[in-house]
């Protein structure tokens, strides 16, 4: 398998550079590739479909009739981020996730932020993530976002930015763990000769994370991970989670709320449960607090947060934080909580709702990307290049009758991996989703986290639920040597 | 354990043997009809009626003939006690308790799923014996599975319970609408035909060798014993009421022989009645009056553990066709 005809057409290639020679780290890979036989890596990249097929390693797709659950397509060529660059992204992400914490936890108590006059209070209490109920709420530690799945974006500048925060519920970290089992079993010897830092710990760090948030006296903290159930389109993730870190994962019917005591059904009558883990919306969590028709929630949740008899991961509220509105100041944020300057930029972004930028953005948005505020996943979205002058002219209409709902970004030459297309390498553009844990004790920065591929040509839209796949990816030790995750060693040998 | 869970290890294994003996049943069927001479369609009807979906097919088909019966039985989304509609609800229930279930096992029924639904878009396959037979041994295979991967606590014990349920009943069915068929048709003793027919009814429930290994030759009242009362073939009602009585014990941690709920004295009632049957005496009863009441007083054993053990039922699932017939 060889990639002597792969070409980088100009964009900024995570494993060549630009005159197509491997980026130092990448040149072992692309060595041990190179000596595969023909078709030996088709082998591989079936094998390893025919192995997520069987597992039900699967996501749950809404609008297809006939078949709801698909793999996640994964592609076989790992994506690889230098030490020196995760180091730098690292302490970025922590810097971020420290200040927007502290935003969030300011917006719901002091509200010093915007007595300060720093982001405008109608635009925080409009965010469609904002939760009055959460007002005077104080978490554990004050740890309002415990998991975050960032999205990092390259650009053809060569620079990272941060293009979303997925600071409620952010999904796919399963898939990180199970395409790194996948790459360790497909390539062992690459994995030894490469010097690879170790994913394989995420779930135990997620358990110790949420064992600290327990209440206070209680020796043997009982965890839940609760997931709406099996038609979430998450529902796989939930189930792994639960079982790799050995808690009981419930859906609402499961609890019940007693005495301000949050309680799960067993067959031998009722059981505390201390700390839960929730991969559920906050409208639906509560019905007493929040929808009242939810059918999933538990009546009396949340007070039973607030008095802090149960404790929840994440927070109720933190949605005001990775609201697409807010975003624009998130450099502003890191400057008013930290003193610091951001590390990690932010993509340039037009508020529309500001005269001028809205402005500019009508008259440019052949050249921008136009997203709505309170849509994820690639919906409500204009990609102003590809978009036609009817699709355009209809975005106009729409900016101009709610420019509060609406911000543009440049469009961005995303970064570029080789995956396998058939018999040969093509580029397809990527981004990055590491995953945070902030802890009371420290905040972990998974190494790695989850490649993004659209694996359409041309395509820049990742999401799974339109056309995405994903790849591992691989975050080297700083000065190389022996991997510390060989396939050889024992989970036990492990450094952390 | 999670009620829900707990819910769902007991339907998956419900449905699981439901699927298998459907399938049984189809193949015995097919291999009778073409040993006996004419009117194929007349051994089909009592097949669905064994069911107790036979309104539905009416509904569904009109007429009856082996190709309905078989795509009735066997892939029709419509019929919720369908092999596939079985093994999907099975998968269903399995998937919200993947954490709980060991890996082997999920995988197991996952490829199990796979391949039915493979299956049911190749239209070119004329459903050979090989079919049936991969279906047995998927569900036998889960069983092994199970036993070699799972622990052996209270999860373990309410999947055997829901399995052993499921398979009395079903055993009494079979048993019902071929007896109801066989006994009047005066036609048929003493023909070739006669032993043809009782020892199809054997197979349908896998138990034509270790019947002739106990009683040897094919005599009616004996076959009734051997399906009805025997204490080591695992098909056998007695012995399912007994392994489910078993099992429920081991759930509660009440002694055998005595009871601290609905469904273990409901199950210990009617298991002591089959400790101290008589062959003789149910047939001179009413045979079919008897399996009638048995599959009542089984209902009943199943709605008392549904009661006591996984009420509130999971709201995911409350649309499904999780009741018994």
């Amino acid at each position: 398998m060889k990639f002597d005809g792969y070409d980088t057409e100009g964009f900024y290639d995570e494993l060549f550079d630009a005159s197509n020679q491997p980026r130092p780290g990448a040149d072992l890979l692309i060595e041990r590739i190179d000596k595969l036989q023909e078709s030996e890596l088709q082998r591989r990249q079936r094998a390893a479909e025919r192995a997520l097929l069987n597992l039900g390693i699967t996501f749950n797709v809404y609008g297809h009739e006939s078949q709801t659950e698909k793999i996640f397509p994964f592609d076989i060529v790992p994506r690889i981020v230098q030490a020196q660059e995760w180091l730098t992204l690292e302490s970025g992400l922590k810097q971020r996730i420290t200040a927007l914490n502290a935003f969030i936890d300011d917006i719901y108590n002091e509200q010093k932020i915007i007595k300060d006059g720093v982001i405008p209070a109608d635009l925080v209490f409009s965010a469609d993530g904002y939760r009055k109920q959460c007002l005077g709420l104080k978490p554990p530690g004050r740890i309002w976002c415990h998991i975050t799945g960032t999205d990092l974006v390259r650009s053809g500048d060569g620079q990272f930015y941060v293009l979303e925060d997925n600071l409620r519920c952010p999904s796919g970290v399963s898939y990180v763990l199970e395409n790194r089992m996948l790459m360790k079993r497909t390539f062992p010897q690459v994995f030894e000769a490469c010097s690879v830092q170790p994913v394989t710990d995420y779930a135990s760090r997620l358990l110790d994370m949420l064992q600290e948030l327990a209440p206070a006296g209680v020796r043997a903290p009982t965890v839940a991970v609760w997931t709406p159930g099996i038609y979430n389109s998450a529902y796989f993730e939930h189930s792994f989670l639960a079982q790799q870190m050995g808690v009981q994962l419930v859906e609402g019917s499961d609890l019940v709320v007693i005495r301000g005591e949050v309680m799960m059904r067993t067959t031998q009558g009722l059981e505390r449960v201390d700390v839960i883990y929730r991969r559920i919306d906050d409208d639906f969590m509560d019905p007493q607090t929040f929808r009242a028709d939810s059918m999933l929630g538990v009546p009396g949740l949340m007070e039973a947060y607030a008095k802090g008899h149960v404790a929840l991961a994440n927070a109720p509220g933190t949605g005001v934080a990775d609201d697409k509105a807010v975003y624009a100041y998130v450099p502003e944020i890191i400057r008013y909580y930290l003193g610091e300057d951001p590390i990690v930029a932010n993509v340039p972004t037009y508020a529309c709702w500001r005269d001028d930028e809205r402005q500019y953005v009508l008259e440019n948005l052949d050249k921008l990307v136009v997203k709505a505020v309170n849509e994820s996943g690639g919906y409500g979205m204009l990609i102003g290049p590809h978009a036609s002058a009817a699709e355009r002219a209809e975005f106009a209409q729409r900016i101009k009758a709610k420019p509060r709902t609406y911000i543009a970004q440049p469009t961005l030459d995303l970064s570029r991996v080789p995956v396998l297309v058939n018999d040969h390498f093509e580029g397809r553009h990527v981004d990055l989703r590491p995953y945070i844990l902030y802890g009371k004790s420290s905040i972990y920065v998974l190494p790695g986290g989850l490649t993004r591929v659209a694996l359409k040509k041309g395509s820049l839209v990742v999401n799974s639920s339109q056309g995405g796949g994903s790849k591992d990816t691989w975050v080297l030790n700083a000065g190389g040597g022996a991997s510390p995750e060989s396939p050889l060693r024992t989970e036990e040998e492990k450094p952390c | 354990m999670l009620s829900r869970v707990a819910n769902s290890i007991y339907w998956l294994n419900r449905y699981i043997e439901r699927a298998e003996n459907v399938a049984r049943f189809i193949d015995a069927n097919y291999h009778m009809a073409l040993d006996v001479p004419g009117g194929a369609a007349a051994q089909w009807q009592p097949l669905i009626n064994t069911t107790g979906d036979h309104e539905l097919f009416a509904e569904l088909y009109g007429e009856t003939s082996q190709e309905a019966a078989i795509e009735f039985l066997t892939f029709d989304r419509n019929n919720p006690n369908s092999i596939r509609s079985c093994v999907r609800a099975a998968r269903e229930n399995a998937r919200s308790v993947r954490e709980y279930i060991s890996s082997e096992m999920w995988e197991q029924l996952n490829t199990f799923y796979l391949m039915l639904s493979d299956a049911a878009q190749d239209t070119s396959m004329d459903l050979p014996h090989q079919f049936f037979v991969d279906i047995m041994n998927a569900s036998h295979a889960f069983i092994g599975i199970t036993d070699a991967t799972m622990t052996h606590g209270e999860g373990w014990h309410f999947g055997r319970l829901g399995r052993m349920l499921e398979r009395a009943d079903k055993t009494t069915r079979i048993l019902d609408v071929k007896y109801f068929i066989l006994l009047p048709s005066v036609d048929y003793i003493g023909s070739p035909y006669d032993n043809i027919l009782w020892a199809a009814l054997l197979r349908s429930a896998s138990a034509f060798e270790m019947y002739r290994k106990r009683h040897g030759r094919i005599h009616p009242e004996k076959i009734v014993d051997f399906l009805l009362l025997d204490g080591r073939f695992p098909r056998a009602v007695h012995y399912c009421l007994t392994t489910a009585e078993i099992s429920l014990h081991n759930i509660t941690g009440t002694p055998r022989g005595s009871f601290a709920n609905e469904a273990e004295k409901q199950l210990g009632r009617l298991l002591a009645e089959f400790d101290y049957a008589d062959i003789r005496e149910i047939i001179d009863g009413g045979l079919h009056e008897y399996l009638d009441n048995t599959q009542n007083r089984l209902n009943v054993v199943g709605n008392a553990v549904q009661e006591v053990f996984f009420s509130p039922r999971p709201a995911a699932l409350a649309n499904e066709s999780q009741t018994q017939e």
